[in-house]
């Protein structure tokens, strides 16, 4: 397996991936390391997991990340209600050590990735909204993929997943944790690859169009926003504009005004983005 | 393009060696490699078939760890790799870019030993003119180019130490939304009752609780060294270096005409070498300010990765701005969406009649948690009382 051969595997599932990410993943997966994605809102890094998971026709097990998130919600907990009725059902009889067996554990998702038949893709979402106590057990999990259950013992892990973390920026991550990763930085895609994006998922789009709305949303992040439009936000875009039966960008400065809602998310870049500022960039972009 | 391949010695010691070398190159610029990143290069590069951009690209995706690596990878693998049998390529970046602050400085700037530049803007001063304008261009250069430790003791930073540690005690957050089993608390912790219920046979008897923890709140803190604090310059450095030593999560900012990160500088084990380092970053210390530009910039780039919620930002400024007012206010605007608390501590609000009516303070006012006057170090700790309500 090489490099291309990854890109060439995501692109058959509808992501086009940049020469650098395609080895990074490639890396990835040949020496079994987890990988750090970092780069702005909506550049398609949750996406690269849901691909690769597609192309290894494996399961995606996804963890969103948020602040004052424990251990038992992303690796297990045990069932309590279901222990208590089983005391309270078996009476003078209970037998503990049953009250410990895996029939009363629920499985989160980072114990649910090691003991999958087929080797999952793991996605950890957003890490860097979870809190630095967290990061460290991870650390130690994406280490040995082992977890250890008082009750139980050591659960090894039956496969090892691909583990991809994202992260855009909201706290410095650990020293640590970046070390343990391989990394790799998804950037906003230029304008060749992302008409290849947007051919790709619109491919019934009229093709003067689909340059135009490239063009356009690539000038629009150029501009000074709160927000920058992402890859996803293009999308919407292109999708709102067919839907509209819009052939030329230019043509209906109203029917533009209005598809914008789809890339411009807030209120103070709504207002930067007039109808001339909209009209110039579309005219450029034609 | 790039240059020719590097040609290496003949008794080059063969490809695992230049590897080691090319890992040490990419130490010395700031990279923070150990000896297991060389062991995963080496495997990345078995996985690949060693033409040149495929080992590029695997060896930047095992040998960065952020987006300024990320950034800053290139024109280091084309100085080892690429060099064109030079011994320093023109694409290397200098040691020591001034708007970068905190890596590449931490590798290079132990070694400035304090001289700075002031014999050498004297002699400059003298080539070019003579009589009563080399005076004045010495002494602004002077001025310019300070030596901060002439400035701050070492004696003051241990004073304030003790100081930024009681402030930082002050400023305990109760509002962690993630809960701890203790002994008391306002929540039942389920989990914990039912386990210790199997020992009173199923009943429930000892109710277990949880309660939010106390979590620290961050510091930023963001010190104007402009020519009109001067005054106040010893106190506030003072604080900042002390703060960086009390505090291992605090963030710390110099600005004047620009905006300088000199956490790491401060972090410096030796208060000397500590204040040496930011002397060298802080170029231009004691000249103008523009505190909106300056703010701004915090705001866009370093509060992203920085500041949340869990942060006090701490603006020890006068206020004194030498561009319109608005700018400032815009950016405390952007700075409190993040969700942090905004404190201004201003040395002229201590004055009797001092009232803030400079553009840029009436801007910043209704953006803050609290105005407060602070010109000497108890100032700064008779804070105490008031962060605590915060």
């Amino acid at each position: 397996m090489t490099a291309e051969t990854v890109q060439s595997g995501l692109s058959a599932q509808g992501y086009v991936a940049s020469p650098d990410l395609a080895m990074a993943l490639h890396l990835a997966l040949t020496l079994g390391r987890p990988l750090l994605l970092e780069g702005a809102a909506g550049v398609g890094k949750t996406e690269v997991a849901r691909a690769l998971a597609a192309w290894k026709g494996c399961d995606l097990i996804r963890l969103q990340c948020y602040e004052g998130l424990d251990a038992a919600q992303a690796i297990y907990e045990w069932n309590y209600p279901r222990q208590l009725l089983a005391i309270r059902a078996q009476g003078d009889h209970a037998d503990e050590a049953r009250l410990f067996s895996e029939t009363y554990l629920l499985e989160r998702p980072l114990l649910r990735a090691i003991r999958q038949p087929v080797a999952p893709v793991l996605l950890i979402d957003e890490i860097d909204r979870a809190d630095e106590e967290f990061e460290a057990y991870l650390l130690e999990i994406l280490s040995d993929f082992a977890i250890t259950i008082p009750e139980l013992g050591t659960l090894r892990a039956t496969t090892r997943p691909m583990v991809i973390l994202t992260a855009n920026g909201t706290r410095d991550l650990s020293d640590a944790l970046r070390r343990r990763c391989l990394y790799a930085h998804v950037d906003y895609p230029d304008t060749e690859t992302e008409l290849r994006i947007l051919t790709t998922r619109h491919p019934a789009l009229n093709h003067q169009l689909a340059g135009q709305i490239v063009g356009f949303v690539q000038s629009l992040r150029k501009e000074e926003l709160e927000k920058k439009p992402g890859v996803a936000e293009m999308l919407d875009f292109a999708a709102a504009l067919a839907g509209l039966g819009v052939a030329d960008l230019s043509a209906d400065p109203a029917i533009l005004q209005a598809a914008l809602a789809t890339l411009l998310k807030t209120q103070s870049d709504r207002a930067i983005i007039t109808t001339e500022v909209a009209q110039r960039l579309a005219g450029k972009a034609a | 393009m790039r240059g020719q391949v590097t040609r290496f010695a003949a008794r080059d010691a063969g490809p695992l060696a230049r590897l080691a070398g090319f890992m040490a190159h990419l130490r010395a610029n700031g990279f923070r490699l150990g000896i297991a990143e060389t062991e995963t290069a080496l495997a990345a590069l078995a996985a690949t078939d060693c033409s040149e951009p495929e080992t590029r690209r695997a060896l930047k995706s095992v040998c960065c760890g952020s987006a300024e690596d990320w950034a800053r990878f290139d024109p280091v693998f084309d100085s080892y790799w690429r060099n064109g049998g030079r011994v320093r390529s023109k694409a290397v970046p200098s040691n020591t870019p001034p708007a970068k602050a905190t890596r590449e400085a931490e590798g290079t700037a132990s070694g400035g030993s304090g001289k700075t530049d002031s014999p050498d803007s004297t002699k400059d001063g003298e080539a070019d003119t003579g009589g009563e304008g080399r005076l004045i261009a010495t002494r602004i250069a002077n001025l310019r180019r300070r030596d901060l430790r002439e400035v701050v003791s070492a004696d003051d930073i241990r004073l304030a130490e003790t100081v930024a540690r009681r402030l930082g005690a002050a400023l305990r957050d109760r509002r962690s939304r993630r809960a701890k089993a203790a002994a008391k608390g306002a929540r039942i912790d389920l989990r914990r009752t039912l386990r210790a219920s199997l020992s009173t046979g199923g009943e429930p008897f000892r109710l277990k609780r949880r309660r939010q923890p106390d979590r620290p709140l961050r510091i930023a803190a963001l010190v104007d060294v402009s020519g009109s604090m001067q005054p106040y310059a010893r106190p506030f450095l003072a604080f900042l270096a002390g703060l960086m030593r009390a505090d291992p999560a605090a963030d710390a900012y110099l600005f004047h005409t620009r905006l300088v990160r000199v956490t790491e500088a401060l972090r410096d084990e030796d208060p000397f070498r500590a204040l040496n380092r930011i002397t060298l970053l802080a170029d231009g210390f004691g000249g103008g300010s523009r505190i909106g530009a300056a703010l701004q910039h915090f705001a866009t780039t370093h509060a992203r990765s920085h500041v949340d919620g869990r942060t006090v930002v701490m603006i020890l400024s006068d206020g004194y701005d030498s561009a319109p007012g608005t700018e400032i206010g815009i950016a405390l605007d952007r700075l409190s969406k993040r969700g942090c608390r905004i404190l201004w501590l201003n040395p002229l609000k201590g004055w009797r009649d001092y009232a803030p009516v400079a553009a840029g303070m009436a801007a910043a006012l209704p953006h803050l948690d609290l105005f407060a006057p602070a010109a000497t170090l108890d100032d700064l700790a008779a804070l105490e009382t008031e962060l605590a309500r915060l």
